[in-house]
Parts: C-alpha cells; sequence; structure tokens
C-alpha cells in the first residue's frame, strides 16, 4: 500500500516529466506547424482558381502564390496598407499582408471593424481574378470559403469551401464532393435588374437557367443555408471596392 | 536472480508470445470479438489511407501505453492507476498529433479530432488495465502491438470495401491515389481506370455504375462490420455466444 505522500510524490512527478516532453516537443515542432499551416490556407486560396491546386507540392504552392498580389480592405471598400493592418492588429513578426489575417479572429469582430482580404490572380489566359474570402456558421462549427469572381466583379470563376467539424457524408461535401464547389462556376452575385443578390444554396435543386442559385446538398440543410448566409454577408463588403474599379 | 534464469530459458518469441500477437488477429479480436473501439471504427473509415493512419497511430499509442505501464507497475499507486494509465495515454497521443501535425498536416486536418479520441479508445484502456499491469513489459509491448493490429486489421477491411464502393478510390488523400471506377472528367484532369462516362468500349458497360452513397455514411461502417464478424464466426463456430 502507497501511503498518501507516495501518491502525491508519484503523480506531480508524473505530470512534471509529462509537461516538461509535451512541452518540448510543441516548441520543437512550432515552427513547422505554422509552415505547414500556411501553406494549407494557401492552397485552399488557390483551389479556387486552379483545378489542379490539391496536387501541387508545397513548394509549387509557395511559388505560384508568390504571383498572386495581395491586399486589405476595411467595410467600405478602402484599402488599408501594411503598416496600417500591423497597427490595427497589434502584428510583432507579421508583414500584415491579408494572408497574415486571422480570419476567425477577425469573424468575432464588428462587421465594421473588421479587415477583409482580397488576392488578386492572373490565370495564364491572362484573365484577372479577385479571390475573396468569406467565413460563417455551418451546422456544428464555422465554414468559410473563398470565392475567385472575373473581373466583370460579377460572375464566379471558382470557389473553394473548408468547414471545422461538419457531418461527413453531408455537410462535408461542400469541402469532400467536387461537384459542390464546381457548381458555381458562372453563377452572378447581381440579379437581372442589378441588385446585389449573391448566390442561394437551394435546397431540392436549383433551376438550371437561375444564374443565382445553386443545387442544395441532400440531408445537409443547415450547412447549405449556411453557405447562402456566409456568401451574401461576406460578399456585400468586397462590392464598395468593386464598384471603385468598374469606373 | 530468479527472473533473469527463466527469461534466459524462454527465447523471445516463445508460442505464448506469438500468441500474445495473433491472438487479438483473430479468436480475440478487440473489434469483431470484444467489440471495442466501435465508435472511431465507424468515423473514420471513410477513407482506406485515413484508416491506415489511424491504425498505425493506435499501433503506437497502444505498444507504448502497454510497455510504459509494464515498466512502472510495480510504482503505480493502485488508488490513482486509472488516471495515471490515463494521463501515459494521454502524453502518448498528444505525441502522435504534434508528429503527425508536422508530417502530413493535411491527413492531420482530415482526422482530425479522431486522433484526439484515441484517448478515450477502450481497447487501450482495457488492455493497460487487464494486460499491462500485471505482465512483464516485453510481453506487454507485444501484447499492445497485437491489440493494435487486431483493431487495424478491422478497420482496413472496413475501409477498404467503404472507399471502393462509395467513393471508386483507393489511396484517396494520399500521393498514390488509385482511381478505380467512375466518371472521368478530362477538363479536370480526372481519369478513372473504369471510366462510366465512356459511350463505347468495354467501358460502356458500366454505365449504370454510381457510387453508393450510404458506403460514405457511418451506418454502412456498422453493416461491414456486421458482415465481417458474421463471416468470422460462421468460420470458427468457437466464437458464437463468447461476447
Amino acid at each position: 500500500m502507497h501511503s498518501t505522500r507516495q501518491i502525491y510524490t508519484f503523480v506531480i512527478g508524473m505530470t512534471v516529466i509529462v509537461a516538461l516532453i509535451l512541452a518540448g516537443l510543441s516548441t520543437v515542432l512550432k515552427p513547422i506547424h505554422l509552415t505547414n499551416e500556411a501553406v494549407f490556407n494557401k492552397k485552399a486560396i488557390l483551389s479556387a482558381v486552379l483545378p489542379g491546386a490539391k496536387d501541387l507540392t508545397d513548394e509549387q504552392v509557395e511559388e505560384q502564390f508568390k504571383t498572386v498580389e495581395q491586399m486589405v480592405l476595411d467595410y467600405k471598400g478602402a484599402i488599408k496598407t501594411k503598416d496600417e493592418v500591423k497597427k490595427l492588429r497589434n502584428f510583432k513578426d507579421k508583414e500584415g499582408k491579408a494572408e497574415d489575417l486571422d480570419l476567425s479572429k477577425e469573424k468575432k469582430r464588428n462587421e465594421k471593424d473588421r479587415l477583409y482580404p482580397l488576392y488578386k490572380f492572373v490565370t495564364d489566359k491572362n484573365e484577372t481574378l479577385f479571390i475573396t474570402a468569406v467565413r460563417g456558421s455551418g451546422l456544428w462549427d464555422e465554414i468559410w470559403g473563398y470565392i475567385a469572381i472575373k473581373d466583370d466583379f460579377n460572375t464566379i470563376y471558382g470557389t473553394s469551401f473548408d468547414h471545422k467539424a461538419e457531418t461527413p457524408g453531408l455537410g462535408a461535401e461542400i469541402k469532400d464532393n467536387p461537384t459542390f464547389p464546381n457548381s458555381f462556376k458562372g453563377k452572378q452575385l447581381y440579379n437581372k435588374d442589378g441588385e446585389f443578390v449573391s448566390v442561394l444554396v437551394k435546397k431540392g435543386g436549383a433551376d438550371k437557367t437561375d444564374k443565382n442559385a445553386v443545387d442544395g446538398i441532400s440531408g445537409a440543410t443547415v450547412t447549405c443555408d449556411g453557405v447562402t448566409d456566409m456568401l451574401k454577408k461576406g460578399l456585400q463588403y468586397y462590392m464598395p471596392y468593386f464598384d471603385t474599379l468598374k469606373k | 536472480m530468479a527472473e533473469t534464469a527463466i527469461q534466459e530459458k524462454e527465447p523471445l518469441f516463445s508460442s505464448k508470445e506469438r500468441k500474445l500477437l495473433t491472438d487479438p488477429l483473430s479468436t480475440n479480436n478487440p473489434v469483431t470479438v470484444q467489440v471495442l473501439g466501435i465508435c472511431s471504427a465507424l468515423a473514420v473509415t471513410t477513407l482506406f489511407y485515413k484508416a491506415l493512419v489511424m491504425s498505425v497511430a493506435v499501433v503506437f499509442v497502444c505498444a507504448f501505453a502497454n510497455l510504459i505501464t509494464s515498466l512502472i507497475r510495480a510504482h503505480i499507486p493502485k488508488q490513482v492507476r486509472m488516471i495515471v494509465q490515463l494521463v501515459i495515454i494521454a502524453t502518448l497521443v498528444t505525441i502522435v498529433e504534434l508528429v503527425l501535425k508536422a508530417l502530413n498536416y493535411p491527413i492531420y486536418k482530415e482526422l482530425s479530432v479522431f486522433i484526439g479520441l484515441i484517448i478515450t479508445n477502450c481497447i487501450i484502456m482495457g488492455r493497460l488495465e487487464a494486460f499491462a499491469l500485471s505482465n512483464k513489459p516485453w510481453r506487454s509491448f507485444l501484447d499492445g502491438i497485437g491489440n493494435g493490429l487486431g483493431y487495424g486489421f478491422i478497420l482496413l477491411v472496413v475501409a477498404f470495401f467503404r472507399e471502393i464502393f462509395g467513393k471508386g478510390t483507393l489511396f484517396a488523400g494520399s500521393p498514390a491515389e488509385l482511381k478505380l471506377i467512375g466518371k472521368s472528367i478530362p477538363s479536370e484532369n480526372i481519369e478513372y481506370m473504369i471510366n462510366t462516362a465512356a459511350t463505347s468500349g468495354w467501358e460502356s458497360w458500366f454505365s449504370w455504375y454510381a457510387n453508393n452513397n450510404l458506403m460514405v455514411l457511418p451506418a454502412s461502417a456498422m453493416f461491414v462490420i456486421g458482415i465481417v464478424i458474421w463471416v468470422q464466426r460462421s468460420w470458427n463456430k468457437d466464437l458464437v455466444d463468447i461476447s
């Protein structure tokens, strides 16, 4: 039988050893984790404009991303410089580029205080594309996506979606099933009357001629409604900036 | 001294030790016979590669948790032994998580909470409590590997059928992805070995084929595991009504 003192010594000793091992390992691997995460995000951004982005190696992703022009906007569509972003977000070792923004923290802010990242990408066919970032809520947790818009500032070129904890086979299909992000191609953000309506993810299937709606995923109504909501709320803050470019 | 004398007599892999490795693969399988660890078996078996990574993680955690517990078994105070076991498992799982996050970030994202949930996998806790606390380190280590493999084997069998019939691929998510059957989309460089969209040639015989969406849902894993249990028990009648 162990005495109470022995138990305490054992437990405290064990905790200290375990804590040291894990803290050490975590510190050593932290830089690798951060690079991995950054490459993963860049891949997601590129997926909206390059169909084969998933199969690119890490180096290719970095190389490709160098051609992407980055901007940070506020809700009125004014461009924020790197120094302004740095000051607003208290960045110490980050440059204040669009990729440095933590979008899940931005989402928690008041809409008027948020900063909106925007990426400008030129394809090999010399088309200029604007990649916007949107973030919303699915059924269980956050969902987010990158929407590439053509330079008529109306037609969607491509999208990529991801999620934190949607149900595999149902809500998670927004990412896993390529048909869903592909169905947004060619859809339009404005309706015939020139009104901003964004794209509706329609339960039960959308009319093929409808330029402002795509088919929903059966069994994932809440996630699909989340996507609709996310697109409408997220994209409207990019419109003021696009309006200035139209002129 | 007596202990070393016995060890010298016994080879490293006597028939007893071999049984520790092979039993959990068949007659004492943790999933199909003891019916443990079902939760994660349903969740991570949609893709073969995912199941493979999960299996390797469980073998590692199970083997080393058994080994460490067995090494310090004389010093673990009885009153807190469960908590000590839990801390050992949790530490190993966190190590797996950190290493996986550094080695392969996409698959880490894919498995997300299920790596963390290895902590609550009752197979591991059960082996520590039932075996490692009362056996020598080497035997415990083998027992851990055996049970990890027994779990992993079933996981791979289930994932094999679910991925082929649910998605028409094998090893999706890894660089060695095989696209077996489905509609090829040339404009996006998606090409399947059996192209169901083909209009001529032998491939057009498969134009009726569509992926079975049920196989992607967790419920199908239940059916597949059920079938595996059924096959195993009609093979080995001794197992009937054991659990």
